[in-house]
């Protein structure tokens, strides 16, 4: 097992090597090789190198201010994911969790996106609706785990809370930054065009706020994972965040590591997905787009 | 081709602009009597910050007046229309829309169907030399295709007014001779209305039937100057010397306006 990985480290070093040398003898493809492949090798190389240190490391128990004597080794983690992938209650922890995000965020994203193009455009709104929410701001969203237990009846509710009040804020913040940071001229634009109130909502305001919108929304999806998995670690059953936790009480030191990596794979898996939709839906939002 | 604007009549009485409130309170504007004919292209000229653009806010609608009556077709002027189109310094496309979308946006919103949006935003990007540009954002532009874009999308609902805020200073000299021109034959074959205002002395004589001169903050008429020069104007024209003495003429009133010993300190 060990040696594996090894080998796959030194055979991707060897394979970039090559590669550099059919850089050197056929010029043309110079340029596609370095913006396209090497970016590629060089990252796979980098993490390749990490897991040797790592491998090493849990090997020989080094400990140098990191104790890695009950640290799972990769070649361990990598047994345990081969193991548990297969198995339907890991799938069902995952599922769990994902189930809970998709819920919380997209309850989130809705009432914010609404709220802040509100506050953002309405000073009647901003008057009244933001100093409330200011107030809740700066508690995080792990601070009303006992609150949530208490107001929801099942466990389940309170854990798409907890997700939802990761989401929230920074969707909301965003979302009135972006629609302040509007150039009053665009409004007076399409005034003098024609525009009635609710076109100049929807054709000016929102898409203005829009990249705005979506780096919330990036952000929002990284604390709704964060707030996720505080909460299934103190109150859950079942969910990604739950199985690491567990595997710390039972003693699993690899499933530990493969919850960390699966939490990981999901978080970086899901701000794919929203940076994604982001590009989809704003095709113009591209400053350095070249005129061809 | 020969027929001659009705409609776009302009008449300012003592027009006041105050903004601000207390100790922050400043005039823009005092006092200001103007009547503009259908059909005419007025020029307003003044030194940086007198408040020439505070005249297109209160055409515009955005900026309301403190004292005095603002029509436009003896119709009070309350709210932004698109009978009065405006064209601002910068360009105000929406960078969210095509430049075809952008055009389309004023007969959109007037609920005009998609296909005649279409041939007409075709039509007028086409005179303007962009039927390549259709489908293009505008930051994919350069600054006299946005500018372009920009007069063909408030143009294309054929304005009674069109209201222009220094439109071309951020051109280079070549672009901004140019879109002179463009302007002068589109004005020349849509009949409607043009206040512009700059601060370039030869850019309002090229340009104007009229060109009025305004003191320093609070802005007042300091005097007007008809230009009887002929049309059609072309580039020729800037070198001419009925042009360069009646420069000089402008010249000298704006500059002393600039260092007129009341000026506030």
């Amino acid at each position: 097992m060990e040696s594996a990985v090894q080998s796959a480290a030194v055979s991707a070093d060897t394979s970039a090597l090559s590669a550099d040398e059919a850089t050197l003898s056929v010029p043309p493809r110079a340029t596609a090789f370095s913006r396209r492949l090497r970016p590629v090798l060089v990252g796979a190389l980098s993490i390749a190198l990490w897991l040797v240190a790592w491998q090493l490391a849990s090997v020989h128990k080094w400990n140098f201010f990191f104790r890695f004597e009950n640290i799972p080794a990769p070649t361990e983690v990598a047994a345990a994911f081969a193991e548990l992938y297969a198995a339907p209650k890991f799938a069902a922890h995952v599922g769990n969790s994902v189930r809970r995000i998709f819920l919380g965020f997209s309850l989130a994203a809705g009432l914010s996106v609404l709220l802040g193009l509100l506050i953002g455009r309405f000073r009647v709104a901003a008057q009244s609706l933001f100093p409330p929410l200011e107030i809740l701001r700066p508690i995080p969203a792990v601070a009303w785990i006992p609150l949530a237990i208490l107001l929801f009846a099942s466990a389940e509710q309170s854990m798409v809370f907890i997700t939802f009040i990761g989401a929230f804020f920074p969707i909301l913040l965003s979302t009135i930054h972006g629609v302040e940071g509007i150039d009053r001229r665009l409004v007076y634009a399409s005034l003098t065009l024609g525009a009635g109130p609710l076109d100049v909502f929807r054709e000016v305001i929102l898409p203005g706020a829009l990249p705005s919108i979506v780096t919330g929304l990036s952000i929002g999806m990284g604390t709704s994972w964060f707030s996720l998995v505080t909460a299934e670690m103190i109150s859950g059953q079942f969910g990604i965040g739950y199985y690491t936790w567990e595997a710390y009480t039972l003693q699993q030191y690899p499933k530990i590591v493969l919850g960390m990596i699966t939490i990981g794979l999901l978080g970086m898996g899901s701000s794919f997905l929203i940076k994604w939709i982001g590009r989809r839906f704003m095709p113009w939002f591209k400053p350095d787009a070249s005129a061809t | 081709m020969t027929e001659t604007a009705t409609l776009g009549a302009i008449a300012l009485h003592g027009v006041d602009v105050h903004f601000g409130e207390g100790k922050t309170a400043v005039q823009a504007l005092s006092g200001i009597d103007l009547n503009i004919a259908p059909g005419e292209f007025v020029s307003i000229l003044g030194p940086s910050g007198c408040g020439k653009s505070t005249i297109i806010g209160a055409l515009a609608g955005f900026t309301p007046i403190t004292a005095g009556e603002l029509r436009v077709d003896a119709e009070r002027v309350t709210a932004p229309g698109p009978e009065r189109g405006v064209v601002f310094q910068q360009h105000t496309l929406f960078p969210w829309k095509t430049v075809a979308q952008n055009v389309e946006f004023g007969l959109k919103m007037r609920g005009v169907g998609k296909a005649e949006r279409e041939r007409k935003s075709r039509a007028i990007l086409g005179s303007m030399g962009l039927s390549e540009f259709l489908s293009h954002y505008p930051h994919q532009l350069s600054g006299g295709m946005q500018q372009r874009v920009n007069l063909a999308r408030v143009l294309v609902n054929r304005p009674r007014v069109i209201l222009m805020d220094e439109p071309f200073c951020s051109l280079d000299a070549q672009t901004r001779l140019q879109m002179q021109e463009l302007l002068l034959s589109l004005w020349h074959e849509l009949h409607m209305t043009v206040v512009f205002v700059t601060h370039e002395v030869d850019e309002a004589l090229f340009l104007s039937d009229r060109v009025i001169v305004l003191t320093q903050r609070p802005a007042r008429i300091k005097t007007e100057v008809t230009v009887e020069l002929p049309r059609p104007r072309t580039r020729d024209l800037l070198t001419s010397s009925e042009f360069v003495s009646l420069k000089r003429q402008l010249l000298d009133l704006l500059l002393g306006s600039a260092f007129a010993p009341d000026t506030p300190s």
